[in-house]
């Protein structure tokens, strides 16, 4: 395995910068059952990383604890450099840390627009008095924000239907638009939930050409959980492998690919 | 035929996002205010402003109130009725004992203070939610109306344990007490339905808005991308509070001038405010204001209808008219369940392609 701490450059060409996050010695209980053993990865500037495993492996278990919904009994997370403490989900996300959800979480009974604005949250600083009186710097700011917005409805192709209700619209849209939501927060890191579960291939080959195009364009440090290997081999940079709770396998999708316990666990054994 | 938006186009952003961006619809806006503040004024006699007028624009109020926090911020509250008692009660200890300061002054305050009591008992929503909120502020409600019935200091001890309202003028005319003008109350309270509606507008189209609605649809998405629900379900709580202070306050000194608790904030209110935001439209503005005129047109509609034209004795009358409001709130229900704002887009939908079918 490679191992620069400033980084390297893969073989398309894109520059990996140095560790971003790094999670160390990580231990999840829920009772006594432990979700989560011991697990140790880095994530470096401008990757994409996979975490792959059979169902139950705590591969959202995981991306739970970097987003902050769990606190991890044991091990150390640290983000910039800094370790993290305990923190609320939404400290995480003024990080600049944002996430998409496996059961699509978006919020129904607002717009696309509305949606993907309230992505934006963390970077508005108007007050209350000045939203009430919808003078100066909150006018001004909707503004900005909007035109921020309405790049990011460029990039993901959804202009058609940025003031239709979320509730309304199909499942596969619904994806495009949590990740638009997900990237309106202009995310140093973006969690990925398995965006391209349910879908068909179409769907597939869309979302797949939107996460590269946003690590490209934005230089967004990407992590990503998804049961279909053919995508992981072919979008990441290197893989974490998980099971049952613990980590059996990382590195690149070469490496991850011949190494035997994976293969054993989760890719499947040649059976003569 | 009127209601286009072909040909309408915007050219910046803020144009895309003003509140009425159909020019029809702009211009209809401009119109309603120019008759309420222009025109009813200067016709209006004191039957329609008690019977019709003053507790439409005061309900208004309340209704915007709580739909702020039930229809945009999605925590369900039975206490409204506690909460208008209270800013009804600070207005009146206010009014009693600075005389010399204006009644404006007071209403905002009564106001703020309810807007500090809802926060105090918002605190368990960051706990609770759903029915169980529900039943927690209900418990809201009895306190406060077994407060205010207890604690003789908040009637200034009078023997009746009610509270009246003094006279207090505005610009030289009375806006409380017994020799107010009809139209005095109206605009009075008109000036203020206004300036709040004007404001929850604002709030509820920006950041604030956003973040009360990112709760409501979903709390754990909402914390993800950065909403702190403490302060947001606190400030849902306090801005609600605040708006439904006001409404009370001015259903006392200026509506009926002389109130008993339980008989005039009892737990009936709090369903009635309820019932206005659910019929009229939860999460909308436009549904607060369809919800109260509903409420409050339908009865005096009925009884004018029974009474007058068929000549009904008012007691039957009285009755009759309970059993069709309720039975008109059912089958409105099931017609169409998010409320009149939601018929009333519908139509405009409609009214936009009309007269072509497609």
């Amino acid at each position: 395995m490679k191992d620069m701490t400033e980084g390297y450059t893969t073989a398309d060409g894109r520059r990996i910068g140095p560790v971003l996050m790094e999670m160390k010695n990580i231990t999840l209980r829920f009772g006594g059952v432990k979700a989560i053993t011991d697990i140790s990865f880095d994530i470096r500037e401008g990757e994409i990383r996979a975490i792959i495993g059979p169902n139950g492996a705590g591969k959202s278990s995981m991306l739970n604890v970097i987003s902050g919904f769990y606190v991890p009994q044991e091990g150390e997370v640290w983000f910039k450099g800094y370790r993290r403490g305990p923190m609320r989900p939404y400290q995480v996300a003024r990080l600049g840390i944002s996430r998409t959800f496996q059961n699509i979480a978006l919020f129904d009974g607002m717009s696309v627009l509305d949606n993907i604005m309230t992505g934006r949250l963390t970077l508005m600083k108007s007050g209350l008095l000045n939203q009430a009186l919808w003078w100066g710097r909150a006018e001004r700011e909707e503004t900005e924000h909007r035109e921020k917005v309405e790049k990011i409805i460029d990039f993901l192709e959804i202009q058609a239907i940025r003031k239709t209700p979320v509730g309304r619209l199909p499942y596969g849209l619904k994806k495009r638009v949590e990740l638009a939501r997900a990237l309106a927060a202009e995310p140093k890191l973006l969690l990925l939930d398995e965006p391209m579960a349910g879908m068909n291939v179409e769907e597939k080959e869309d979302m797949s050409r939107f996460i590269l195009d946003v690590n490209d364009e934005f230089g967004t440090t990407i992590v990503l959980i998804e049961h279909d290997m053919g995508v992981v081999m072919d979008l990441s940079d290197r893989v974490v492998v998980m099971d049952y709770g613990k980590k059996i396998g990382d590195g690149t999708p070469d490496e991850v690919r011949s190494n035997p316990d994976v293969i054993n666990a989760y890719l499947g054994v040649a059976h003569d | 035929m009127f209601y286009r938006e072909a040909g309408d186009f915007k050219t910046s952003y803020a144009d895309d996002s003003q509140t009425f961006p159909i020019r029809f619809d702009r211009l209809r806006y401009y119109a309603v205010v120019a008759v309420a503040f222009g025109v009813i004024p200067f016709v209006i006699n004191d039957y329609w402003a008690n019977a019709v007028f003053v507790p439409f624009l005061i309900y208004a109020i309340a209704a915007i109130g709580l739909n702020i926090l039930t229809g945009y911020c999605g925590q369900v509250s039975l206490g409204t009725g506690g909460f208008m008692a209270v800013g009804a009660y600070a207005c009146y200890k206010l009014m009693t004992a600075f005389p010399e300061v204006s009644i404006l002054i007071h209403v905002l305050l009564a106001g703020g203070i309810t807007a500090m009591v809802g926060v105090l008992f918002g605190l368990p929503s960051l706990r609770i939610k759903g029915f169980y909120l529900a039943v927690a502020t209900l418990a809201a409600q009895f306190f406060l109306v077994w407060l205010f019935n207890k604690v003789p200091w908040f009637y200034n001890y009078s023997a009746s344990g009610q509270i009246s309202a003094p006279e207090r003028t505005i610009l030289g005319h009375p806006v409380t007490g017994a020799a107010t003008t009809a139209s005095a109350k109206y605009l009075f309270c008109l000036v203020i339905l206004f300036a709040l509606a004007w404001l929850a507008r604002n709030l509820t189209r920006g950041t604030v808005g956003r973040k009360w609605m990112a709760i409501r649809d979903m709390d754990i998405a909402a914390e993800i991308i950065g909403v702190n629900p403490l302060t947001t379900k606190l400030s849902a709580f306090a801005i609600s509070s605040f708006y439904i202070g006001v409404a009370g306050a001015l259903f006392f000194a200026v509506y009926l001038g002389a109130a008993e608790v339980g008989e005039a904030f009892g737990i009936q209110k709090s369903f009635l405010i309820l019932f206005m935001i659910i019929i009229g439209g939860l999460g909308s503005i436009f549904g607060s204001f369809a919800g109260a005129a509903f409420m409050v047109l339908m009865p005096v509609l009925l009884k004018n209808i029974l009474v007058g034209q068929f000549g009904w004795a008012t007691d039957l009358a009285a009755h009759v008219e309970l059993m069709i409001v309720g039975a008109l709130i059912v089958i409105f229900l099931i017609a169409e369940p998010h409320g009149m704002a939601q018929l009333w887009r519908l139509a405009k939908e409609k009214l936009r392609l009309w007269p072509f079918p497609h």
